[in-house]
């Protein structure tokens, strides 16, 4: 039922920001397919049944509009590959939000 | 200490040494030094059950433990107990690496719920477990930092993905250990290594702190090598807790009084389903025959025995590999080498994308690709009504058929795994030859009700240890330890000798080779 | 180079407005995002905070650290739901949040919290005022929860611009910041005036969720960002041409601008044969042009699931009502009300307005007031007053309870309207109430007849010339009386009464 090529594994390791290597679209296309081929099983139960997301029944779970303290900057720049003027340095940004 | 005397209270469960502690016949401190001294041992043998020994915080929460007890406080029933935390829940005096390069070295700046829970329950953590890289499998080969051996046979797999937190408990690096079951990745690497394990109802253990996999399916669970010890553990860990909106604000359900309850042998009156759509074909011989006789010990302990059939149990797989992809996708997303972690290929000219990209590719192992883009395929709008939305609904039906089972039954039993530990590599290059040790265990996951996996012997064609799974109704998790336990009594004194004394012991065997 | 859909930033429209409207019709799609003014962000705890030092307004949730996880903010949910009520919507009765996926680096998690297929409201309109008076209705389509994105800064390259940057700084104390994102429904059939209706829509927009005090609305800081659709269909035509997206248009003067650019050039593009392009584009406020952002390869497919984090919201109905029934007046509606209830003319209301005293004069006649003599109190004696200090009509140091008590003590006859002036400017001078000055200042009218009538005859008597003139029924001659005795008190008497008394003393008949 399923068909995934390697151009398919392409554009989702672009979705997915995964460079991925030549090998790999060769191998995952093959790996994914297999999956697929499983997991595409689920196509066949019936339709109208109504789809459950959460498990636990929960609803209306709010916190109250009270601050709390929040991490000091040392701690939040910590992990930081690249920081700066106490901001998060990152990589030139090409492209605007989607 | 001499090695004997290590041996010695690294042999004792949880709840002896607790006693011990607290009576102040031996020191938290020398528990913990002795678990300290297995963990090099067994360390040593290449067992690679731990990622992080964090020795000196663990003597010296022990010290403070052993003050306290002194001056007449006793935080909790495990008190001065050591404790193995697996490495994907956040530790802020340890790193939290998910077994994955892209965290390689990340210390994180707060404690997950239950890490805190541990502390002021006055455990003492010896350290971060391995794991398959973001609890993404069922074997431990997935990590970044090697695959785990399994105690039994270092050939072989001890399962996943909480394959350290399983190992350390069965060789007795530690008496207890946390893990995260997500499709069976508590229960299974328990019954692989012949420990207890416990995946909860969904809620009742806070996931702050967990990093996550799949966040509608995941759970935090104790290991142990006894019913009670596991039990124990469930009962400092558990509860609810407002930093984690999905957890149920009701008490817990009383595993511990449950444990000691069912270890006096009796379920007359107690119901007990076996699952037909979970044995027969594919199903190793050797399973089914620990199986069965386990089913027997139950009716000879009183309880009444029926057949029950949960026929959409066959999608459950399928089901669980789109949606607990499809939420990987998402989850992981957040990896990118902006704010923490790993970042590759940042040479001034390359742009944010691309070095996200890259990040990403070196940092990320097979596995955890294949997810994410299998989770990235399901959602995209072409395919979510075929495959995320269907497995959804396929979620309602599992649920539809174990609320009609739990009707006739007060639990469920099934094998926990169709088959033993596999040799490592065996289905490296198989994903889904792999994804059928989740076969008996996903079901609990997709409903968010309760599963526990007890040792029940050994299959005689290779000698590997057997779970029995007994799944229960959401927030009915002490009918899993009643069960449990009077199942555990009961074969032990059939054996003549504790199941969890019969783990080959890796440290010996190093030197007697 | 110009290509059909024009790439190049600055080209002036080819078209007028009215140019365009002759052959087309333009429909208009606006989508305003709102930010919440919460004391915390919409997941954690942090502090909704604008201006605070970078990166000190963060925490594991909202910096999206590994194992953190959301927890939704109650009065977020409130806020939401009563601008859709102000708006005239509908309140879901399960309502759930949503992932919507795709990476930038200002998102930490990214993927953004917000609402899909279940917003929290939906199906409403509101009523827009427009500059001639009629009303314009704009239908809403649907107003949902979600969080704001952190804020980066540009370095190198071209100064603070994306493009041509070298790297980039991120500050994500804005992120998880509560945001309503409010979405209409295409406005069609205004033709002319699209322009100027969709700036009345967002001004409008800005004042009734102003009103409900929960947002500054403030479009320069970016509590108030708007996004303007625009397409063009041929006359007559029900199918919409092919629209863009004009992002972050900030003012009210741009959204105005920014749709009448828009029009003219798509008419530009499609009457020399062109195809317009669908595409996200920019208005540049010196220019007041559009310019497209970088072309995507594919369109974006945010692979929206439910979010697992947070469970579904299901508003009770009596909770809902008691926000209805707390909803205030619109703002427009209730300077309509105000103005036939005084009875004012268009240019005293607007005078009013634009003296900023339309507030302060409405709380004087609340206090008890007659609205004739606390509008011209506002808007002469002490809008001078606000002018020699200054400072602005609401800062003057007195209230409009204060004012009404000077008023009420005018028209009870204890204070002159010459007294009540110094009675107000000993309130300005921090002399405490308005009857503390009167006190303290010992203003009060003297209305004790003994004590009047003893300074007339001390008058009358040192001038008994003028006391027989007024005998003689010259009574005019009183004045110089009264002028002796007002001098006498200080003032402080009231001259008609005193002008009275004197004829009764010389036994005048008049
Ligand atoms: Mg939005
Ligand atoms: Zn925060």
């Amino acid at each position: 039922m399923s068909d995934i090529t390697r151009e398919d594994v392409a554009h989702l390791a672009r979705l997915a920001r995964l460079a991925v290597t030549d090998d790999e679209l060769d191998v995952f296309s093959g790996q994914l397919d297999a999956i697929l081929d499983t997991v595409g099983r689920v196509s066949e139960i019936d339709d109208d049944v109504p789809p459950t997301s959460h498990v636990a029944p929960l609803t209306n779970v709010l916190r109250a509009d009270e601050p709390e303290p929040s991490l000091d900057r040392e701690a939040a720049l910590a992990g930081a590959p690249a920081a700066e003027e106490g901001r998060f340095r990152v990589p030139r940004i090409l492209g605007e939000e989607p | 200490m001499s090695g004997s005397d290590t041996d010695a209270l690294t042999r004792l469960d949880a709840a002896e040494l607790a006693r011990r502690v607290q009576a102040r016949e031996v020191s938290s401190v020398e528990v913990t030094r002795a678990h300290l001294e297995r963990i090099e041992a067994v360390e040593r043998t290449g067992l690679n059950a731990f990622l992080h020994v964090a020795a000196d915080q663990a003597l010296a929460a022990a010290a403070a433990v052993d003050d306290e007890i002194a001056a007449g406080t006793v935080r909790s029933p495990l008190a001065g107990v050591p404790v193995a935390i697996k490495d994907n829940m956040t530790t802020r005096d340890m790193p939290t690496t998910c077994a994955s390069r892209i965290l390689d070295g990340w210390r994180p700046p707060y404690d997950a719920t239950v890490v805190r829970r541990l502390r002021d329950a006055g455990l003492v953590p010896l350290g971060k477990t391995n794991l398959d890289e973001f609890a993404m499998g069922g074997s431990n080969e997935n990590s970044a930092y090697g695959a785990v051996r399994n105690p039994w046979d270092r050939t072989r797999v001890p399962g996943g993905s909480s394959g350290g937190s399983a190992a350390a408990t069965a060789v007795g690096e530690a008496p207890l250990a946390l893990g995260s079951d997500t499709g069976g990745s508590i229960r299974q690497p328990g019954a692989f290594t012949g420990t207890v394990g416990m995946k909860p109802t969904y809620g009742t253990v806070s996931r702050y702190g967990l990093v996550a996999f799949s966040s509608s399916l995941d759970q935090i669970g104790p290991l142990g090598r006894t019913v009670l010890d596991a039990a124990m553990l469930h009962e400092v860990v558990g509860g609810h807790d407002p930093c984690d909106q999905t957890s149920i604000d009701a008490p817990l359900p009383p595993v511990v009084e449950a444990a000691l309850a069912g270890a006096r042998g009796d379920l007359a009156g107690v119901r007990v389903g076996v699952v037909t759509e979970l044995s027969g074909e594919g199903y190793q011989p050797g399973v089914l025959a620990a199986f069965t006789d386990a089913v027997r010990v139950l009716t000879e302990l009183g309880a009444e025995v029926v057949e029950v059939s949960c026929p959409s149990f066959t999608y459950a797989m399928p089901a669980y590999y789109l949606i607990a992809p499809s939420e990987a996708s998402s989850n992981l997303a957040r990896f990118d080498a902006m704010r923490y972690g790993l970042r590759v290929g940042d040479d001034g000219s390359r742009s944010t994308d691309e070095v996200m990209s890259a990040t990403r590719e070196a940092g990320f192992g097979p596995e955890v690709k294949r997810r994410i883009m299998i989770g990235t395929h399901a959602l995209s709008a072409g395919s979510y009504d075929a495959l995320y939305g269907k497995a959804q609904k396929v979620r309602t039906l599992i649920v539809r058929d174990f609320t009609a089972a739990f009707e006739r039954c007060d639990v469920l039993v099934s094998p926990t795994v169709p088959t033993t530990a596999f040799p490592i590599g065996d289905r490296v290059d198989d994903p889904v030859s792999m994804y059928l040790a989740d076969l008996c265990t996903i079901p609990a996951n997709l409903a968010g009700i309760a599963g526990l996996s007890v040792p029940c012997g050994l299959a005689p064609e290779d000698g590997m240890p057997v779970g029995l799974q007994v799944m229960t109704p959401a927030l009915a998790d002490d009918r899993a330890y009643r069960v449990g336990a009077a199942y555990e009594t009961a074969r032990d004194a059939a054996s003549g000798v504790p199941f969890a004394s019969t783990v080959p012991d890796p440290a010996a065997l190093e030197t007697a080779s | 180079m110009t290509s059909p859909g024009g790439s190049s930033a600055v080209e002036a429209a080819p078209y007028t407005v009215e140019e365009v409207c002759e052959r087309f019709d333009p429909v208009m799609g606006l989508e305003v995002h709102v930010e919440l003014n919460t004391a915390t962000k919409m997941f954690c705890g942090c502090r909704n905070e604008f201006g605070a030092e970078p990166n000190t307004h963060v925490c594991p949730v909202c910096l999206g650290l590994p194992g953190s996880l959301p927890r939704v903010n109650a009065r977020a949910v409130e806020s939401a739901v009563t601008i859709g009520l102000a708006l005239n919507c509908s309140v879901r009765e399960r309502s759930g949040f949503a992932r919507k996926n795709y990476f930038y680096p200002d998102m930490p998690k990214n993927f953004q919290i917000s609402q899909y297929e279940d917003p929290i409201v939906f199906d409403g309109y509101l009523d827009v005022p427009l500059d001639d008076g009629s009303t314009w209705r704009v239908e809403i389509e649907r107003a949902h929860m979600e969080e704001d994105t952190g804020k980066s800064l540009h370095m190198g390259g071209a100064t603070g611009r994306i493009h041509g940057a070298d790297y980039s700084l991120l500050d994500y104390n804005r992120a998880g910041v509560p945001l309503i994102e409010i979405v209409s429904k295409p406005i069609t059939g205004a033709g002319v005036r699209a322009p100027e209706v969709a700036r009345a829509y967002v001004s409008a927009l800005r004042d009734v969720v102003k009103g409900l005090g929960v947002s500054d609305v403030r479009m320069d800081q970016g509590s108030m960002r708007c996004d303007a659709n625009v397409s063009l269909m041929p006359k007559g035509a029900t199918t919409f041409g092919t629209r863009t997206e004009t992002k972050n248009v900030n003012s009210l003067r741009s959204v105005e601008r920014a749709v009448r650019y828009e029009m003219g050039r798509q008419a530009g593009v499609l009457l020399a044969d062109g195809t317009v392009r669908q595409e996200t584009r920019h208005f540049d406020e010196q220019s007041g042009t559009t310019s497209p952002g970088r072309a995507k390869e594919t369109l974006a497919d945010y692979r929206y699931f439910p979010e697992p984090d947070l469970v579904p919201i299901e508003p009770s109905s009596d909770w809902v009502e008691r926000l209805r029934a707390g909803l205030p007046e619109r703002p427009w509606e209730r300077r309509a009300r105000i103005r036939s209830d005084w009875g004012l003319s268009d240019e005293e209301m607007r005078d009013l307005v634009n003296a900023d005293a339309l507030d302060l004069v409405a709380a004087t006649v609340e206090a008890g007031a007659p609205s004739e003599s606390a509008r011209s109190w506002w808007v002469s004696y002490l809008a001078q007053q606000a002018n020699t200090q200054g400072v602005a009509l609401p800062e003057l140091a007195i209230t409009p309870e204060q004012v009404a008590r000077v008023i009420a003590l005018v028209s009870e006859g204890t204070l002159t309207n010459k007294l009540a002036r110094q009675v107000v400017d000993g309130v300005l001078a921090g002399e405490g109430s308005p009857d503390d000055v009167v006190a303290g200042r010992g203003l009060a009218v003297v209305s004790d007849d003994s004590a009047l009538t003893a300074a007339v005859d001390e008058a009358l008597a040192a001038q008994p010339a003028v006391a027989e003139k007024i005998r003689a029924g010259k009574t005019k001659a009183a004045g110089a009386i009264v002028g002796a005795v007002m001098k006498a008190t200080r003032g402080q008497a009231d001259a008609a009464r005193v002008n009275e008394l004197v004829l009764e003393r010389v036994g005048a008949t008049s």
